[in-house]
């Protein structure tokens, strides 16, 4: 495990060549650009899945490759992978109430108050916000 | 081994430790899981995001009109460009180049400053316009329902990932002048990789925040 | 080495060297710390209990015997915030464990003692936070902090909820040193199969620490927010979803009472094997399960909402995962019970409250199954049913096991004895109260008492004040207690090395222990629950 038997007190460092480092930034910028292109694609509901899977993409190289995690022990890899498993089903199962509600008893289709009332009062002549900024 | 560690690096390694390589997996495997707790405590707005704008997809799509695009992008793309820049300053101090692995840290502070600059740029303007979270919003030009749920949204996501840049900046500051007093080597560098790996969650997370607040199709 | 003749402890020893109350409050040592957070956690432990008999008291008659209504209201959320985030999530991870882990492991202390030392001041600074707050209008919102009512009520929800979210980083460094600890400093030797179930138990429980507690930092945040700033997103005036905050909560919470139980099953089945001196029954299985329930844990949160107006699929598949919980509990149990099987049983104090846990888990954990299930729930929710199943697992379980720990590893962290006699009689009044305060509250729950009320109706009477009885006879169980185990401290005979005749490491090295552990390096030899192949024997 650990503390292998045959270790160096001086392990040497795992160093990466250059061009990689240079390479993946390159490949993150163009990334960059691609999904900024495509959020101007009307693609209907399709649109936050693409922009999505390309940020998963490059969060996925700048964890793998910037962070080490295809270098280092494993156990790092199954930890990242285990916070994100749990902020999964956190959204997933939240989503699941939130978009699900209401389905035998309707009046209690979210939100509970669909308008802000702040938007009332901001309808009256008199700003009771004393915000007047518009 | 044992006399090459007291002649060498005595001054690193900690009493509780027996070598160097079990301290520098600990500190890696502490910082790790440091950022597992930074993952869910963004986790828990992105749910907030995800709720809402699965209720008002008209509103988000309204509201984010009122981010600017090019900004962001290039706020984007300066972070990336600083996450190269600090693994190149892991790399360097890995290869027993401390003056380069400076060289490439202040660059990536200086990447910081640039994206805390253009950031501060967005926020007056929204600030002068009144795009405000929750209650002190009073713009009317956005459409749909409870825009201000956006914005609070919105300055809480970028407020918490501006409020780590600036720590990242902290850390940077700390972790340069150590360099300088040629406390790292390609032997003990922990504290430079633990705050390379601190920098690029920040990028990370700005990674996803740039699609979901400034490109919603 | 036998038990020293001369009533002197071994020397050199972590209590006494170095001296001075500088030493200790700079201290690095891991358990100089976890004595601290004993004593700050046993301080707060003490007044969540007299607030606990001063609700009773007020219970004790109809009608207003002691307190106002709106004291009453900031009593029970006092007694909630403090039980919960100041005592139990605390009491075995940060006390215990800081103390016996690394010893356990064979190390010399925890992968990084000054963080551990950060932990200690973090909740310290947390604690003052919360007593500001108690001193300046206290909380009425119960210690679920629900909104919209804890953003709109005037009490100093505030500098409660900071203090809460300054106790989490804590909470969260703490479960941070554990992890790396048990990863990078076990002995060689030891492998993952051949660590003691206490360690198991707490890394179960630092995976929850870390994974779930930044969730109630960031709802703590945007509770505050709300409260400030008006955000607007658990404010239904503001177009906002109240449900969601109880999300966020429970995303936390619930997988907390996780955080809560988890050690305390590792205290036991340590106990268990020990004072049947035997082997445990099913090692992988209770490992195992530790795990299973971590992770079972964050699918669960659901079962708290059932009446809130969530989602009605969403509620069955909640109702359906928390039955789920009930498997990796259930071999737990057996695998103890099993134990015990054959065992050669001894009846000292901590074999006691092995058995009082088994008695008073099992009837905790099958309630939770009746409340979470979905129909039987929307009947109970928000009665004295869930005050009683609550309590029958975090006291009768945590609370049980803490207890069963504080007797079983005091004579190592002092090297004295308690009286054994006085701590049985501490024992039969804790446990009989404990079933009179308790049982009674579920016959209340299931005619109907709502919990948190200031008065009930004429045909509660009799129960609630057969209730409020029970609690001051557990009371007076914890000063008896109090009492023996101070004593112990400074009048105590000698324990000796292995008082119990244990394997586990810590059990090896002398009472207390010296600064670094062991004075000389230990070496692994055999596993945790060998019994069948050490020879080893009792002391006492």
């Amino acid at each position: 495990m650990n503390t292998s038997q045959n270790q160096t007190a001086f392990a040497a460092p795992h160093v990466l060549p250059l061009k990689i480092y240079l390479g993946v930034g390159a490949l993150l910028l163009i990334l960059t650009g691609v999904t900024v292109g495509v959020s101007f694609v009307p693609l209907g509901g399709f649109n936050v899945v693409v922009a999505l899977l390309i940020a998963s993409v490059k969060a996925l190289l700048v964890a793998l490759i910037f962070m080490h995690l295809l270098w280092d022990h494993k156990i790092l890899l199954i930890f990242f992978v285990t916070a994100i498993v749990i902020l999964t089903i956190f959204i997933a199962l939240t989503m699941f109430d939130t978009m699900e509600r209401g389905l035998v008893n309707p009046e209690t289709r979210s939100p509970i108050q669909q308008d802000a009332i702040i938007y009332q009062n901001q309808q009256q002549p008199a700003n009771t916000n004393g915000t007047g900024g518009h | 081994m044992s006399e090459i560690a007291a002649t060498n690096h005595p001054t690193h390694l900690q009493h509780h430790f027996s070598e160097m390589a079990q301290q520098n997996d600990s500190a890696k495997l502490g910082m790790w899981i440091f950022l597992l707790t930074e993952i869910l405590t963004f986790g828990g707005l992105f749910v907030a995001y995800a709720v809402y704008r699965a209720w008002n997809p008209d509103m988000f799509l309204m509201a984010h009109k009122a981010l600017d695009v090019q900004m962001g992008a290039l706020n984007t793309v300066v972070l990336i460009l600083s996450s190269v820049t600090m693994a190149l300053g892991i790399r360097a101090i890995q290869l027993d180049n401390p003056k380069q692995s400076v060289r490439f840290l202040v660059i990536t502070i200086g990447f910081a400053v640039m994206f805390l600059v253009v950031k501060y740029f967005e926020y007056a303007h929204k600030f002068h316009v009144g795009q405000l979270p929750g209650k002190f919003y009073t713009y009317t030009g956005i459409e749909g329902t409870n825009p201000h749920i956006f914005f609070s949204i919105y300055f809480m996501m970028t407020g918490l990932h501006a409020l780590h840049i600036l720590i990242g900046i902290g850390l940077l500051s700390w972790v340069i002048r150590k360099t300088r007093q040629n406390i790292f080597s390609s032997q003990y560098y922990a504290p430079v990789e633990n705050v390379g790996l601190f920098w690029h969650l920040v990028d990370m997370i700005w990674i996803f925040l740039f699609p979901l607040f400034y490109l919603i199709g | 080495m036998s038990v020293n003749k001369e009533s002197f402890l071994p020397e050199p020893n972590f209590l006494t060297s170095p001296k001075g109350l500088k030493s200790w409050l700079l201290t690095l040592d891991h358990k100089r710390i976890g004595l601290m957070y004993l004593f700050a956690i046993m301080f707060f432990f003490m007044i969540g209990g007299i607030f606990a008999v001063l609700i009773r008291l007020e219970l004790l008659q109809i009608g207003e015997t002691i307190m106002s209504a709106d004291t009453y209201n900031r009593m029970f959320t006092l007694h909630g915030a403090i039980m919960i985030f100041l005592f139990i999530i605390p009491a075995i991870p940060a006390a215990m464990g800081n103390i016996m882990l690394p010893i356990m492991l064979g190390a010399k202390d925890v992968a990084f003692p000054r963080l551990n030392l950060a932990s200690w001041y973090i909740y310290i600074g947390g604690s003052l936070f919360a007593i500001y707050s108690m001193a300046h209008g206290a909380v009425d919102t119960g210690w679920t902090f629900y909104t919209p009512y804890s953003t709109s009520t005037n009490g100093a929800v505030i500098s409660m909820t900071l203090g809460v979210f300054i106790i989490g980083f804590s909470s969260i460094l703490t479960g941070l040193n554990f992890i790396v600890t048990i990863h990078k400093l076990r002995l060689p030797g030891m492998t993952w199969f051949k660590m003691p179930l206490f360690i198991w138990g707490l890394y179960a429980t630092a995976i929850i620490q870390v994974l779930a507690t930044p969730v109630l930092a960031i709802t703590l945040i945007l509770l505050i927010l709300e409260r400030t700033l008006g955000i607007g997103i658990f404010d239904p005036a503001m177009g906002g979803d109240p449900v969601l905050f109880q999300h966020f909560f429970w995303f936390y919470s619930h997988p907390a009472v996780y955080i809560m139980i988890l050690p305390g099953m590792g205290i036991i089945s340590e106990m268990v094997a020990v004072f049947s001196h035997k082997r445990i029954f099913g090692y992988k299985a209770i490992a195992f399960s530790s795990l299973g329930i971590a992770f079972l844990s964050f699918l669960v949160w659901g079962h708290h909402m059932f009446t809130s107006g969530q989602s009605e699929y969403a509620a069955m598949i909640f109702s359906f995962l928390t039955f789920m919980v009930g498997i990796p509990s259930g071999i737990k149990t057996f695998n103890w019970l099993a134990t015990l099987f054959r065992g050669s049983i001894t009846f000292e104090a901590p074999m006691l409250y092995v058995f009082a846990f088994l008695f008073l888990f099992t009837i905790g954990g099958l309630t939770g199954i009746f409340l979470g299930a979905l129909p039987v729930d929307i009947h109970l929710h928000d009665t004295y049913f869930v005050v009683a199943h609550f309590h029958y697992v975090m006291m009768g379980g945590t609370v049980m096991a803490f207890l069963g720990g504080i007797h079983y590893w005091w004579p190592k962290i002092w090297g004295r004895m308690y009286s054994e006699a006085w701590a049985r009689v501490a024992w039969v009044l804790i446990f009989v109260g404990f079933n009179m305060t308790f049982f009674t509250q579920f016959l209340l729950g299931t005619k109907g008492m709502p919990r948190r009320y200031f008065d009930y109706l004429p045909q509660f009477e009799g129960m609630h004040g057969f209730s409020s009885v029970g609690s001051l006879v557990l009371g007076a169980g914890f000063i008896v207690m109090a009492f023996y185990l101070i004593h112990a401290i400074f009048k105590g005979r000698l324990a000796g090395d292995n008082p119990w005749g244990a394997l586990t490491l810590e059990w090896q090295t002398s009472s207390p222990p010296p600064p670094e552990n062991f004075l000389k390096d230990p070496v692994f030899t055999h596993g945790p629950y060998d019994y069948d192949t050490v020879d080893v024997q009792r002391t006492v």
